[in-house]
């Protein structure tokens, strides 16, 4: 067995574990850290099919960016989590019942796959070889020019859901006092101050 | 022996079949269930790379970008709605969310 078997194994095995205990786990602190680790395991996966662009986009993108989203979403809310968790023998059959027949048939295809005829020359970008072009350069010669509108098409997505989450959890205090910067700046010499004649000895 | 495309769809298959038992599982818990689409997702996207290492396409990673891409924007609207929907009712179970009667 050579050595990229076995961290083959050692990543899949691994990222399979965790991604049990992301489910399994009591307390949603702990399936937020299993994620972490089937992510993290799943980029090792990636390294070594040669795809370490997106390794190192998984490992920023969701352990630095989604799992610490949940993390903190996962402690801000003041939740009985022990309540929620009643009822889960309760779902156990289906739930293993449904998982195993989808198992056994995505096996099925897995085992079973065979390469047509026509696919190896029907690819329209191939990947050139290693050691002329690394896999982000590679990566980035494809996305800029032929796939660009798939690059903006993410983008776009991303815009949306930023605006979609900061119109959705904004939310103004009726009480609390805020800055108003179009009326200070509206506001004329006129509006703001008043001459009034003071007599003496008398005041207003 | 060598790793070859099936060994890689394995995991793929594994780890997508885990994220569908989550969903079954944590029927109450919205967090999990949301944790158990990233699992599905990964998945997902272990099938895109390996497709495209074994292949030789790097347009199976161009796709994998994208499904990182909206996989991200999914947790992020998914959990202010959880927030907002905390804010308003005071729990996150999800036969809590039955507003609309649906």
């Amino acid at each position: 067995m050579n050595l990229s078997a076995l961290f083959f194994y050692l990543f899949a095995t691994v990222a399979i574990a965790a991604a049990f205990m992301v489910i399994a786990a009591r307390n949603p602190v702990h399936s937020v850290l299993f994620l972490i680790l089937a992510f993290v395991n799943a980029a090792g996966l990636f390294v070594l099919v040669g795809a370490e662009f997106l390794a190192m986009i998984l490992v920023v993108v969701y352990v630095g960016a989604v799992a610490v989203l949940f993390l903190f979403v996962v402690m801000m809310l003041d939740v009985d989590f022990a309540e929620l968790r009643q009822g889960f023998l309760q779902y156990l059959p289906v739930g293993a019942i449904v998982g195993f027949i989808f198992l056994a048939e995505l096996l099925l295809i897995a085992g079973t796959w065979i390469t047509g005829a026509g696919v190896v020359g029907a690819i329209r970008s191939p990947i050139p070889p290693a050691s002329e072009v690394t896999n982000t350069q590679a990566l980035g010669r494809v996305l800029y020019t032929t796939y660009v509108h798939f690059f903006e098409l993410a983008g776009l997505v991303l815009l949306v859901a930023m605006i979609g989450a900061i119109v959705l959890t904004l939310h103004h205090k009726k009480e609390a006092k805020r800055q108003n910067v179009a009326a200070q700046n509206a506001r004329s010499k006129a509006s703001a101050i008043e001459i009034r004649k003071v007599r003496p000895g008398q005041g207003i | 022996m060598t790793i070859g495309l099936s060994h890689y769809l394995t995991v793929g298959a594994i780890l997508f079949t885990l994220g569908i038992f989550g969903i079954f599982l944590n029927r109450k818990n919205v967090i999990v269930i949301l944790m158990s689409i990233e699992l599905i997702l990964l998945a997902v996207n272990i099938n895109l790379v390996a497709f495209s290492a074994f292949l030789g396409d790097i347009v199976g990673q161009v796709y994998a970008l994208i499904v990182l891409t909206v996989a991200a924007a999914e947790a992020a609207i998914g959990l202010a709605i959880l927030v907002v929907f905390y804010r308003i009712r005071g729990s996150i179970a999800v036969e809590d969310i039955n507003l609309m009667k649906g």
